[in-house]
C-alpha cells in the first residue's frame, strides 16, 4: 500500500522475531521485496492479511509485555496497516497495554465483577499486590464457579489459570455421569466421560456419528431437520437456527464462513468455556455440520483471550481431526472439504457481538456493524456467514441423529430442547447445570444445592445484559417464554444468586462501570449513556433517589432507543431492575442532580 | 493512436477491468482524480502492475512492480511480447482478422528473448514473463501511460510499442481493455481536437488534404497553408532566425522547457513576443505585450475535453477581475483591429461553427452537452450516443470498412545520452502530488507535503558519494549545472537520480535536461539525463529547503 507513513521507532529483534513468526508461518508480508527491481505488494495482498493484525499484536504483547511504539510500527509495515489504524486496533482490547508496563513480570488479572466481587476480590487484590505482584482489575473472566477468578497474563511464556492446574475441569459439572438428571444428559453426556484430547475416546463415545447422519442426509436435510427441531440459539438473542443456517445455504457467494461465537464475555456465564474443556471435539464436528448444511468450507472458532485452558485443548483437537481425516480436504472420505482455525481474542466484551467480532477477526476494532444487511449475507470477510454460539451448535448432534421431531418432544413447545445454565454467587454447588426448558427455577437452584450464607435476596439472571429476579420468581419456567412472561431473559443462562448479606449498592454501581469500560465508543447514546448511568450511581453511592432513577430511565430509553447494538440496549437494564425490585433502598429525596 | 490522438477508453473502464498496466506514470502523484477511478478497479479486483524506473507512490499500489532502466521500455515491450508469442498466448484470430504486419513484427521481437530483455532493462525475468502471461491472459486489460513513455527522444516508437501489445492480444475496441495516454491538464485533449497540432485542423483532419482544407476555408473565409507547421521544439530552434514574432498562450515555456537556458536565450531574440495569461509568468515578464486572460474553470464560458474525450461545459461564475478578458474576447478584438470583421462571437456560436467542420464533434450541440453531462467523440450526428471506446471496428465483421490496424517494428535506442564516467548517474524528472508543472498555478499555496525540489538518490549511492540527506549538493550535466538539496530514498534503484520541476524559481533544474527531442512527436527528452553529483567544499550539511515555510 502507498501511502503509509510510520513514526521514527524501531522494533527491538525479538519484537522482529515475534511478529515474523506468526507472518511467516500464514502468507508471509504484504510486501516482498524479491529483487531490486522487483516488488510483489498492492491491495490484495494487504487485504487478503489484514486479518493477521491481532494474532500479530497478540505476539507483540506477549514479547514486551505492551504494545510498544517500534513493535506496532514493525507490525503496521509488515501488514501494511495504517500505524494509526494499528494503534486504534492496539488499544481497544483489555489485554493489550500500550504503555511501557516498567516491568518484566507477568501480570495477574483478578476479576471485579458480581460473583468474584461479592466474594471479596478487593482482599484477593491487596493480598497479591502486598506480594508484590502485577494486578490488573479485570472485567468478568469466565470463572464464576471458582471466585476470585484470576487469570495470569504471561511475559514471554504461555498465559495460564492457576486454577486449572489444581482443580479438574470437570469439577464445574456437578452432573458429571448424569447426576441428577431423570431424561440422561445431551449436551454434557461426554463431560467428565470422555477424554478430551483424545479422537478415539470421543469417537469411542459416539463421536462423529452426527457428522455420518449428516452426510446421509444431505446438507438440505440437515437444514430441515434443524428447522423441525425448533433450536434456537443459546448465546442470548435465541434466533431460531434453522432459519438461519437456510439463510446462508441459499446466499449466493462461493466462500462461505461459519464461526463459532466461544467469546463468551458475559458476567456470569462460563458454559461454553466448561463445555470445550470437556468435550472439545463436540464443538468441531458440529461445526463441521454447520459448514456441511451452509456449503462454508471454511470455519473460525473465535475463543476469549482468557481461556487458555479452552484453547489449548481445541487447538489439540483440530489438530487431531485434521490427522484423523475429520478436518481439511475430503472429510472422512467424502467430498466436503472444510477446516478450522481458531483465534483468540484479547478481553473485549463487545466482541461477543457478531458482528463486532467479524470486525475483530478481520484485524479491525471490534466495533458492531449496522444490521442489514445480516451475516447470513454479509458476515465474516463480507459473505455469508453462520455464526453460532457453541452450546447451540452441540445441540444440533442429536437433532442430526435422531432427527428434528424427537428433538423437538424435549423441553416445552416454544423452547425446545435442553438449557445450560451457570450457577455462581452464593450458592451451594455452583457451576453448568444442563435441564429441560420448562423446569422451575427454583428446581434449578435447589439442584445446585440452594443458597448459603443466609437468606436469597436476589438472582442475577442472564449477565450484565439480565436482570435482577427476587425470591418471588422461583416459581418462574426456565424457558424463553417463561422468562419473558416474567419480565426477565434467560440470556446466556447465567443464574447467580445473592443471599440478604450482599450491599447491592456496589454491585450495580460496578455493573454500570463494567458497561461504561465494555461499551465500544462508536454510537454516542450507548459511549455517553453508559457513563452518565455510571456518574449518576456513584454520585449517589449505588443508592440513587427517585429523581435520579428518573434520570436513568431517561438514559435507558435514549440507549434503547438509539444504539446499534444490544449492549446499549441492555446496558441499563440490570442497573434498572435491582432498583426496580428494591434491592436498593433510595437516597435522601432532593433536588434532581443531574 | 490509429489515427486520432485520444485514449481509447472511458475512465468507468478502469472500475471494471481485470488487470491495469501502468507504464511510466506516476498517476498517484500525477493524476490523482485519474487515480480514484483506478483504486475503485482495484477494490473490485484487479491485478496491477507498474512499470516504472522509481518505485513511485503509485507503483506501491501494484500487485508488482518492474523497475526498468530508463529508456528501455521497448526492449521491455518487444520481450513481453516474444514471450506472449513464444507461449501461443497472443489473440490469432483478433490478428488475422483486424491486424496487418504480425510477421515482420514477430520476427522483429524475435532476439528479445528473457535473458536478453532481463539483461537490457535491469527487470528480472521472472517479472517480465508475470507481467506478459497476466497480460495475454487476462479477460480484460488496459496499459495507461504518461510522460514516462512520452518524454523521450524515441517518444511516438515508445508508444507504438505498447499499441502493438494490444494488437498482439485483443486488449482493443472492447469494454474494459484498451490504450490510455493519461493528460497532465484538464483540457491537453481539447487542445488537440481543437487543432493545435502542426500537421491538424480542428477534429485531426489534415492540413494537407484539399478537401479538407476546401472545407475550412470556405468557412474560415481565408487561405490556409497547406504545409504542416512546426511543432514547438522546431519553433525554439526557429525564434530570432525564421521565426520573429510569438503569441503564446497559456505557457510559460521560459519555465518549463527543457535545457531552459537555451530557451529563454530563444525567446529574447524575438522582435514581438505577446504573451496570454492569468499570471504574470516568468515568460510573460520577458513578453513586450501581456494580455491578461481569465480562468477557464471560472471566468469563461466553453468546454473543455478530458482525457477520455469527454467534452464538457464550463461556464462563468463569476466575471474576470479589472482589465482580465476572456481569451475569445481577446482573439477577436486583436483580429478585428487588424482589419478582419469577427465581430464578437459567443462561445456557442464558435462551438457551432466547429462541429459543422468537424464530423467528430457534429453531433454534440450546445443543448446535448448540458443536458447529457457532456460527450464523447466520436459522435458524428445528433442522434449519435457518442463512443466509450475507439476501435471497436475492429471487432466488426468487415472492420467497419477500413484498413487493418497495422503492428509496427520498433527497435530499442536507449537514452541519446550516454551515461560516461564524467556523468554517470541517471536523471529522470517527474511530479508530486502537491504541486503543478512549474509551480505557476501552485506554488503560491503552502502544503504540508512539500519538500521542495530536491535531487532524489539511493542510500548506497549516497554513501558511495559521500553525502547525507539534506546535505547541498551540486548537481551537473553537459548543460549546467545547479545546487539541490539532496534527499536520500529507498524508492530508487542505484544509479539513478530523480527530482520534480516544480520550484524554478528556486531550482533551475531544467538547466539540466535533455533537450533531444522525438522527431515525430517534437518532444523532449526530459526523462533522461546524465548529471554527476558532487559535494560542495566545505559546505556544512543543511537542511533542505521547504519552500511553503
Amino acid at each position: 500500500m502507498a501511502d503509509l507513513h510510520f513514526g521514527p521507532d524501531k522494533p527491538t529483534v525479538d519484537e522482529q522475531k515475534a511478529v515474523d513468526r506468526v507472518v511467516d508461518a500464514t502468507m508471509g508480508p504484504a510486501v516482498v521485496v524479491e529483487d531490486e527491481r522487483m516488488v510483489r505488494g498492492g491491495r490484495t495482498r494487504r487485504n487478503e492479511r489484514r486479518h493477521l493484525l491481532l494474532p500479530v499484536l497478540h505476539a507483540l504483547q506477549k514479547e514486551a509485555g505492551w504494545i510498544s511504539p517500534g513493535g506496532l510500527n514493525y507490525a503496521s509495515e509488515q501488514l501494511q496497516v495504517p500505524p494509526a489504524e494499528a494503534y486504534g486496533v492496539a488499544t481497544f482490547y483489555e489485554m493489550f497495554r500500550v504503555d511501557d508496563p516498567g516491568h518484566t513480570d507477568d501480570v495477574v488479572h483478578v476479576c471485579v465483577d458480581a460473583a468474584c466481587q461479592i466474594a471479596d476480590a478487593d482482599s484477593v487484590i491487596a493480598a497479591l499486590e502486598a506480594q508484590g505482584r502485577h494486578v490488573h482489575r479485570s472485567p468478568c473472566l469466565g470463572q464464576c464457579e471458582r471466585p476470585v477468578a484470576q487469570f495470569i497474563q504471561g511475559r514471554a511464556k504461555p498465559d495460564r489459570v492457576d486454577a486449572d492446574d489444581h482443580v479438574a475441569s470437570v469439577a464445574a459439572v456437578p452432573q458429571a455421569g448424569g447426576a441428577g438428571t431423570a431424561s440422561g444428559l445431551l449436551l454434557l453426556r461426554r463431560a467428565g466421560v470422555v477424554d478430551p484430547s483424545s479422537l478415539e475416546s470421543y469417537i469411542s463415545f459416539g463421536g462423529y456419528k452426527a457428522l455420518a447422519a449428516a452426510f446421509r442426509r444431505g446438507p438440505t436435510g440437515v437444514v430441515e431437520e434443524v428447522m423441525t427441531s425448533g433450536l434456537m440459539g443459546r448465546g442470548g438473542a435465541a434466533f431460531p437456527t434453522g432459519v438461519k443456517w437456510r439463510a446462508v445455504a441459499e446466499a449466493a457467494g462461493d466462500a462461505k464462513h461459519v464461526v463459532v461465537n466461544a467469546d463468551e464475555s458475559e458476567p456470569g456465564t462460563f458454559k461454553d468455556r466448561v463445555l470445550i474443556e470437556n468435550d472439545p471435539f463436540a464443538v468441531i464436528e458440529a461445526a463441521t455440520i454447520a459448514g456441511f448444511a451452509t456449503g462454508a468450507t471454511k470455519g473460525w472458532i473465535y475463543i476469549r483471550g482468557e481461556y487458555p485452558l479452552a484453547t489449548r485443548r481445541l487447538e489439540n483437537a483440530i489438530e487431531a481431526a485434521r490427522a484423523g481425516g475429520y478436518l481439511g480436504d475430503k472429510i472422512a472420505r467424502s467430498s466436503f472439504s472444510f477446516d478450522l482455525e481458531v483465534r483468540r481474542g484479547a478481553g473485549a466484551y463487545i466482541c461477543g457481538e457478531e458482528t463486532a467480532l467479524f470486525n475483530s477477526l478481520e484485524g479491525y476494532r471490534g466495533e458492531p456493524r449496522q444490521k442489514p444487511p445480516f451475516p447470513t449475507t454479509n458476515g465474516l470477510f463480507d459473505s455469508p456467514t453462520a455464526i453460532n454460539n457453541p452450546e447451540t451448535l452441540v445441540n444440533v448432534l442429536d437433532i442430526v441423529v435422531d432427527g428434528g421431531d424427537a428433538y423437538a418432544r424435549i423441553g416445552t413447545e416454544q423452547s425446545s430442547g435442553t438449557k445450560l445454565f451457570c450457577l455462581s454467587g452464593h450458592v451451594a454447588k455452583p457451576g453448568v447445570y444442563e435441564i429441560e426448558f420448562g423446569s422451575t427455577l427454583g428446581r434449578l437452584i435447589e439442584l445446585a444445592g440452594g443458597v448459603t450464607g443466609g437468606d436469597l435476596a436476589a438472582i442475577m439472571l442472564g449477565g450484565a445484559a439480565g436482570s435482577f429476579v427476587g425470591p418471588d420468581a422461583l416459581d418462574m419456567p426456565l424457558s424463553f417464554e417463561g422468562a419473558r412472561a416474567a419480565g426477565a431473559s434467560l440470556g446466556s443462562g447465567v443464574v447467580m444468586l445473592f443471599n440478604d448479606t450482599v450491599d447491592f449498592g456496589p454491585v450495580i454501581t460496578r455493573l454500570a462501570e463494567f458497561f461504561r469500560n465494555e461499551s465500544c465508543g462508536q454510537c454516542v447514546p450507548c459511549r455517553v449513556g453508559t457513563v452518565r448511568q455510571h456518574e449518576v450511581l456513584v454520585r449517589s453511592g449505588g443508592r440513587p433517589t427517585k429523581g435520579q432513577s428518573e434520570l436513568l430511565a431517561e438514559i435507558d430509553l435514549a440507549m434503547k432507543d438509539a444504539s446499534i447494538c444490544g449492549l446499549g440496549h441492555t446496558a441499563a437494564t440490570a442497573v434498572r431492575s435491582a432498583i426496580g425490585i428494591g434491592l436498593v433502598t433510595g437516597g435522601p429525596e432532593g433536588e434532581v442532580d443531574r | 493512436m490509429f489515427g486520432a490522438g485520444g485514449g481509447t477508453s472511458s475512465y468507468t473502464e478502469i472500475e471494471e477491468t481485470d488487470l491495469i498496466v501502468l507504464w511510466g506514470s506516476n498517476a498517484r502523484e500525477a493524476h490523482p482524480i485519474f487515480f480514484h477511478h483506478l483504486i475503485k478497479g482495484l477494490d473490485n479486483g484487479a491485478k496491477m502492475y507498474s512499470v516504472d524506473p522509481r518505485r513511485t507512490s503509485s507503483a506501491k499500489f501494484a500487485d508488482v512492480w518492474l523497475g526498468l532502466n530508463v529508456g528501455t521500455d521497448i526492449a521491455l515491450s518487444n520481450g513481453i511480447a516474444r514471450h506472449i508469442i513464444t507461449n501461443g498466448w497472443h489473440n490469432a484470430d483478433f490478428i488475422a482478422h483486424a491486424t496487418s504486419g504480425f510477421d515482420a513484427y514477430a520476427e522483429s521481437v524475435e532476439s528479445w528473448t528473457l535473458e536478453r530483455t532481463s539483461e537490457v532493462t535491469g527487470v528480472p525475468a521472472v517479472a517480465i514473463a508475470e507481467l506478459a502471461e497476466a497480460y495475454a491472459t487476462a479477460g480484460t486489460a488496459q496499459i495507461l501511460w504518461t510522460l514516462g513513455i512520452t518524454e523521450h527522444h524515441n517518444a511516438v516508437d515508445n508508444v507504438l510499442s505498447l499499441c502493438n501489445l494490444a494488437l498482439l492480444t485483443g486488449h482493443i475496441g472492447r469494454w474494459g481493455s484498451g490504450l490510455v495516454p493519461l493528460r497532465g491538464q484538464n483540457n491537453v485533449q481539447g487542445g488537440g481536437d481543437m487543432g493545435a497540432l502542426p500537421d491538424k485542423l480542428p477534429g485531426f483532419q489534415n492540413v494537407a488534404d484539399d478537401e479538407v482544407r476546401g472545407k475550412f476555408e470556405a468557412v474560415y473565409g481565408t487561405d490556409i497553408p497547406a504545409e504542416p507547421g512546426i511543432h514547438l521544439t522546431l519553433m525554439f530552434e526557429a525564434m530570432g532566425e525564421d521565426i520573429r514574432a510569438v503569441y503564446c498562450i497559456g505557457e510559460n515555456p521560459a519555465d518549463s522547457e527543457a535545457d531552459v537556458a537555451h530557451a529563454r536565450h530563444r525567446l529574447s531574440q524575438l522582435d514581438l513576443l505577446i504573451v496570454q495569461d492569468i499570471f504574470m509568468t516568468r515568460t510573460a515578464e520577458m513578453a513586450d505585450v501581456v494580455f491578461p486572460a481569465s480562468i477557464g474553470w471560472a471566468e469563461a464560458e466553453g468546454t473543455v475535453t478530458s482525457s477520455e474525450r469527454r467534452v464538457q461545459r464550463v461556464r462563468a461564475a463569476v466575471p474576470p477581475p479589472g482589465e482580465a478578458k476572456d481569451d475569445i474576447e481577446i482573439i477577436a478584438s486583436l483580429a478585428n483591429r487588424m482589419g478582419a470583421n469577427w465581430g464578437s462571437p459567443t462561445a456557442e456560436e464558435l462551438w457551432d461553427e466547429l462541429r459543422s467542420l468537424s464530423p467528430m464533434h457534429g453531433g454534440m450541440t450546445w443543448e446535448r452537452l448540458e443536458a447529457e453531462g457532456g460527450l464523447q467523440w466520436p459522435c458524428p450526428d445528433v442522434d449519435h450516443p457518442g463512443s466509450p471506446f475507439l476501435h471497436g471496428w475492429l471487432w466488426e465483421d468487415d472492420l467497419g470498412g477500413r484498413d487493418p490496424a497495422p503492428f509496427s517494428v520498433v527497435v530499442h535506442e536507449g537514452p541519446k545520452e550516454q551515461l560516461t564516467d564524467e556523468f554517470p548517474i541517471r536523471l529522470t524528472t517527474g511530479r508530486a502530488l502537491d504541486s503543478y508543472n512549474t509551480g505557476v498555478q501552485s506554488g503560491g499555496l503552502s502544503s504540508p507535503i512539500r519538500y521542495g525540489d530536491t535531487i532524489d538518490l539511493n542510500p548506497a549511492d549516497a554513501q558511495r558519494l559521500g553525502v547525507v540527506d539534506g546535505e547541498l549538493v551540486r548537481v551537473s550535466s553537459p548543460r549546467g549545472s545547479v545546487e539541490m538539496s539532496l534527499r536520500v530514498v529507498s524508492d530508487l534503484p542505484e544509479g539513478l537520480a530523480f527530482t520534480t520541476f516544480h520550484f524554478p524559481d528556486l531550482v533551475d533544474i531544467n538547466l539540466l535536461t535533455n533537450d533531444a527531442w522525438d522527431p515525430k512527436s517534437g518532444t523532449s527528452e526530459f526523462k533522461a539525463a546524465s548529471i554527476r553529483i558532487d559535494k560542495i567544499a566545505g559546505t556544512p550539511a543543511a537542511l533542505a529547503t521547504n519552500p511553503s515555510e
